[in-house]
């Protein structure tokens, strides 16, 4: 079985986020740079331990982004990819980095296709709906679980207020959230065996872009708390009626 | 040129979010000069005709007993078909469940820029820039959709229900199913509770209360509120609740109109989930929880002894 994991290189969750060049970048000096954690804990674990129930799997990672992806890409080959390939290219458009990912998708014929559920610094939550139209696959989104029983994918999918289990039969494009998997921490021999891994980069085929970003904004700073007496919670009550009127 | 709103149902009843989207597409569509349809795919009960109340002109039901379960496959499939037949350049989702499994593939299928995640009305102005979360609730991107058709899909809580008078024409076209290639062999909804992507009221719980058995602190308040609960990750790590009921970056992010937040430190990667909550609460005995600087209200307090306390007030408040 061939699975493809695609991975994105994503702000650490701790990191500051401001904006330069009048608002119209992110600001990356001293910001720490990780895996999306959904595509590092969820996908590609769970694709690690597919791998380890039947040792014909292969993984393989894809990203889209420029040379600045090459430690986070290592880093996912540590965990247990097979090999690499990063598509050459800095995009924020989801469409075109969808294309990307389809465009080498085809060429490979995965049975199995893992996104995270969303990036945690654009939040499209796009990717993996449109790489499975783009390949004509079924697609699964918000998956908590998945099992594979030859070649029928029975997976837990997140909606409103709840779960619902889906059959589906490969190929398929799952995205992955809490619950696919645990967190690992690559050991020593993945981290010198991922050195010595297939990184293969390619050329972007090209996409027009259907929407890009104008610019960036942060939220209007918080007033400041008001505070209340631990003595006096019913006054905490009469606020939120009153004042915030939001009971 | 139209708009055309997605309203998906659960168990034959259209979801709140889809009001929104509902409210959302018909001021859009005030904006272009135009008229905004709705499209509901599979069995529902609710009367639909009701739906112009949304100023919804014509509702397109397609009844197919076949759309009942969602597969962003199919729903793509038949969404593009009706979007074509109606000519409706604009499209919007919530940005729920549903919503984030569609509107992806239809703006492939469509060739439309889809912006997710919408926080704002598109401003027209000067091509159509449609403002969106970004950086899990810390910022927002203002973008541009450059092709001719759009899809919007709007973070819920994020636009106001607006609910007037009006009948919709229902429609009942007939369409032609593709075959599914997803079976949905279980559906697990929580029954009588509110789902907390819907709840405008939350009362959340923290590692502050010590164990599950003291629960009741939160859950007690959220009855009298009518509220939905959620928790914190360790919370949820540790099986002391559910695992849906977990918030922030990792797990569910959320916009409701008041958030409580119950011996919660307010950590970074709890903040991303909930700080576009229109007003925070918090309780906690340490004053220097990074919490108390999001907060709207705070009490620095024990939580044993405060919340009891809380509760009787709202109890007495509501007059039960
Ligand atoms: C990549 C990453 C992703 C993460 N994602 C998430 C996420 O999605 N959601 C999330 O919640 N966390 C997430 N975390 C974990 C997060 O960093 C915090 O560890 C977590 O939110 C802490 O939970 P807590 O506030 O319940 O517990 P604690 O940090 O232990 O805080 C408990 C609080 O309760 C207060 N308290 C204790 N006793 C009392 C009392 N009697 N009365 C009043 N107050 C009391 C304490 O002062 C303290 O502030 C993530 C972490 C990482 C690294
Ligand atoms: N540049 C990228 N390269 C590879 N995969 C990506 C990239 N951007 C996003 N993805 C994948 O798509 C998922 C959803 O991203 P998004 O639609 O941007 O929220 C992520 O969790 C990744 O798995």
């Amino acid at each position: 079985m061939k699975i493809l994991v695609c991975i994105s290189k994503t702000p650490d969750t701790t990191a500051k986020i401001t904006f330069t060049d009048n608002n119209t970048k992110f600001a990356e000096a001293g910001v720490q740079f990780i895996i999306n954690p959904y595509d590092e804990w969820y996908s590609l674990v769970r694709a690690i331990e597919l791998k380890e129930a039947d040792g014909s799997t292969q993984i393989h990672l894809i990203n889209v982004g420029g040379a600045d992806s090459d430690p986070i890409i290592r880093k996912a080959l540590a965990l247990g990819g097979d090999e690499a390939i990063r598509v050459n290219a800095n995009s924020q458009d989801s469409f075109y980095i969808a294309s990307q990912i389809a465009e080498v998708a085809k060429q490979n014929n995965y049975d199995l296709i893992f996104t995270g559920k969303e990036t945690i610094d654009y939040n499209g939550s796009s990717i993996g709906g449109m790489v499975s139209e783009l390949l004509d696959m079924p697609y699964v989104s918000h998956a908590t679980k998945f099992s594979l029983n030859g070649t029928t994918a029975t997976i837990d999918r997140e909606i409103d207020g709840g779960e619902e289990v889906n059959e589906v039969q490969l190929p398929v494009v799952v995205s992955c959230q809490k619950g696919m998997a645990e967190q690992r921490i690559p050991n020593m021999k993945g981290i010198m065996g991922a050195r010595t891994k297939p990184l293969k980069v390619v050329e972007p085929v090209a996409v027009e872009s259907l929407t890009s970003i104008v610019s960036f904004e942060l939220p209007p700073p918080k007033a400041g708390v008001k505070l209340v007496s631990a003595d006096h919670p019913e006054e905490l009550v009469r606020l939120l009626h009153e004042e915030a009127k939001v009971i | 040129m139209s708009v055309l709103i997605f309203l998906d149902q659960s168990e034959g009843h259209i979801k709140k979010n889809s009001f929104e989207a509902a409210s959302y597409g018909a001021k859009v569509a005030e904006l272009l000069g135009t008229t905004a349809d709705g499209i509901v795919l599979g069995n529902v009960n609710d009367d639909l005709a009701a739906l112009g109340a949304y100023r919804l002109k014509r509702i397109h039901h397609f009844k197919n007993p076949e759309l009942n379960n969602l597969d962003a496959q199919v729903f793509t499939n038949v969404i593009a078909e009706a979007a074509e037949r109606i000519g409706a350049t604009v499209i919007i989702f919530s940005n729920n469940a549903d919503g984030k499994a569609i509107a992806p593939r239809l703006s492939v299928k469509l060739k439309a820029g889809l912006v997710s995640g919408a926080v704002a009305l598109p401003d027209i102005s000067n091509g159509f820039v449609v403002k969106k979360n970004v950086f899990s609730g810390k910022a927002f991107a203002n973008v541009s959709v450059t092709t001719e058709k759009k899809i919007i899909s709007l973070n819920p809580n994020s636009y106001k229900i607006n609910k007037g008078e009006g009948i919709a024409e229902v429609i009942e076209p007939e369409i032609t199913v593709p075959v599914s290639k997803v079976k949905v062999t279980a559906v697990n909804k929580i029954v009588g509770e509110i789902p907390l992507s819907e709840a405008e009221l939350v009362v959340s719980g923290g590692r502050g209360l010590k164990g599950p058995e003291n629960w009741n602190l939160v859950t007690d308040l959220a009855k009298v509120l009518g509220a939905a609960t959620a928790c914190s990750r360790p919370v949820a790590d540790s099986d002391w609740r559910p695992h849906h009921e977990h918030v922030g970056q990792t797990g569910l992010a959320i916009a409701p109109n008041l958030y409580f937040a119950v011996g919660i430190s307010g950590a970074i990667q709890h903040l991303a989930g909930v700080n576009r909550s229109k007003v925070i609460v918090v309780i906690n005995k340490d004053p220097e929880a990074p919490f108390f600087k999001a907060a709207d209200y705070g009490i620095v307090g024990d939580v044993f002894e405060v919340m009891p306390k809380i509760t009787e007030a709202v109890k007495k408040l509501k007059g039960v």
